[in-house]
């Protein structure tokens, strides 16, 4: 762990003290600390299976932290009741890997649709607004498309513009440039960027694709086996003298991550010896 | 031995477990019905897709199983030259019997494996977990209106193929059979009773419509969320509802006419 002062600011929107979580007989986190503050890109990173996207879900809510905290502008998400929950899930938007668009709806509709939940707005200004935030990404003309009919690097767009509908303060992506093509990588890390700046919004990008998640946050978090091992800026990560950090961030195939799954030695496994 | 004993106890633990998971679910959509009160449209949108799609198979379900029952009846009842009571015979198997339970197996074929796969795949593709980060809850926005258009549609279904099986019996008596067509109606008159026959029957369509639509919408929202648990859940609904409900209508029947 870091000594960056950066991971211990008071100012946090997004505040997580000593986070201990399991799930499946697996603990995913053993005391992580982690601190957002307002108007920051911050990049959360680690190898597959390391509970990136099941932070996330804490910091959503939609899982309960099993010890230390979860605080979300002051409010401790875990203790929240379900009004206040869904209070505070209207000011986060949250991009799905997947997208998470709904299949039977347009893109139009699918941007409309939490403006339609939500607000009492007439559809003319519904239009107004689900135009402006299709424009944003760039995609007012795909309008009348189904999700079916994107690729995967628009339908991420339409999901982002979906997130943005209500206008909201923070915005945590799960993977945005995972299977995207160069094209649409550059076109999202820009979106990333330039809406957090525009909009004055705060962003928590979880991802496993150093160069770009590095070169469009503020600080980031290394995560690994359950802790923080690295946290700093893009510049103190890559003077980092950890062989861990230097593995992922090098993408070596090789080191404190080791290469093989654990198994057996190879003779037994060919003599068709098994150890119980 | 031991293995098998195991694997007994975690199949029952498991299935205990689901009927509680089911249970509280139930009571979570029951409290958030106030939210489907304010916006009848999402219902509507339901019984559309629910009740009026599956409209058709028991139509033609209804005006077949009626003449069967008109066929098989009256090959019995001539030998005692009772088939003036045809009517009688095919009116009471159908608004007390099949009707409602016939209709249940055909709406969780048609309906509620439909129920469960749209439910499934909106879970193993993530819009439920999208839809609750967007502050919308889908057991109020999804489930809900899907439960009580189920609730809603299954009486009306089995009423109707209830109707139909009566008027295909009565084609098949008087034009095929030559059973006179006064006596047809006015010994059904005479001895179906509202209070007892059809009400009772009406009470067991609507509980069978809540079976179902519970075990169909429960059956997505619990299920893996995968391609193979999507399959699962949806097989899992049309066998588990058939069961239920047939076993349910024993019980039914012997507390109802005894």
């Amino acid at each position: 762990m870091t000594d960056s002062t950066a991971s211990l600011r008071p100012d946090g929107l997004i505040d997580i003290r000593g986070l201990v979580f399991s799930r499946g007989g697996r603990r995913l986190f053993d005391g992580v600390d982690v601190t957002v503050s307002r108007g920051e890109v911050v990049a959360i990173m680690g190898p597959s299976g390391t509970g990136k996207t099941t932070l996330l879900r804490l910091i959503g809510g939609q899982l309960r932290a099993q010890g230390g905290q979860v605080n979300v502008d002051g409010e401790a998400v875990g203790r929240l009741s379900r009004r206040a929950l869904y209070r505070l899930r209207r000011r986060m938007g949250v991009l799905f890997q997947s997208g998470a668009l709904f299949t039977d709806l347009t893109c139009f509709d699918n941007v409309a649709f939490p403006l339609r939940e939500h607000t009492d707005l007439p559809e003319a200004l519904i239009r107004h607004v689900v135009l402006m935030k299709l424009e944003a990404v760039g995609l007012r003309g795909a309008r009348d498309l189904y999700p079916a009919e994107l690729s995967g690097g628009m339908a991420r767009r339409v999901s982002l513009a979906r997130a943005l509908a209500l206008d909201p303060e923070m915005i945590l992506y799960d993977e945005p440039f995972a299977g995207q093509d160069p094209i649409s990588m550059g076109a999202l890390m820009k979106l990333i960027r330039e809406l957090n700046d525009a909009l004055g919004l705060t962003s928590v990008v979880v991802s496993h694709d150093v160069e770009e998640a590095l070169s469009i946050a503020d600080r980031a978090f290394v995560l690994s086996e359950g802790q923080i091992v690295e946290a700093g800026t893009p510049a103190e990560l890559r003077a980092s003298h950890s062989e861990w950090v230097r593995q992922f961030l090098n993408a070596l195939p090789d080191g404190p991550v080791p290469f093989h799954y654990p198994a057996d030695p190879m003779a037994d496994d060919l003599r068709g010896e098994r150890r119980e | 031995m031991i293995a098998a004993l195991q694997k007994l106890g975690a199949s029952t633990l498991a299935t205990l477990g689901s009927l509680g998971r089911s249970v509280m679910f139930l009571l979570r959509v029951v409290l958030g019905l106030g939210e489907l009160a304010r916006r009848p449209g999402l219902l509507i949108q339901q019984l559309y897709s629910v009740g009026v799609l599956t409209l058709v198979i028991i139509v033609v379900s209804g005006l077949f199983v009626g003449m069967v029952l008109a066929l098989q009846g009256y090959y019995t009842l001539v030998d005692f030259g009772a088939e003036q009571s045809l009517g009688v015979l095919v009116a009471l198997s159908l608004t007390r019997e099949l009707g409602p339970v016939v209709t249940a197996l055909l709406f969780a074929g048609r309906a509620g494996s439909a129920l469960t796969a749209e439910i499934g795949l909106m879970k193993a593709t993530e819009q439920l977990a999208g839809m609750e980060m967007m502050a919308v809850d889908p057991e109020r926005r999804i489930i809900a209106p899907r439960l009580i258009a189920a609730l809603i549609s299954l009486p009306l279904l089995a009423g109707i193929f209830t109707v139909l099986g009566i008027f295909g019996a009565y084609f098949v008596s008087t034009v095929m059979l030559g059973v006179d067509g006064g006596s047809f109606w006015s010994q059904m008159q005479a001895q179906v009773s509202f209070g007892d026959d059809v009400m009772n029957g009406m009470i067991k369509s609507v509980l069978f419509g809540l079976v179902a639509g519970w075990i169909a919408v429960f059956n997505g929202y619990d299920c893996v969320p995968t391609s193979h648990g999507v399959s699962r859940a949806t097989t899992g609904t049309v066998v588990t509802t058939s069961l239920v409900v047939l076993g349910l209508d024993f019980v039914l029947t012997a507390l109802m006419f005894d």
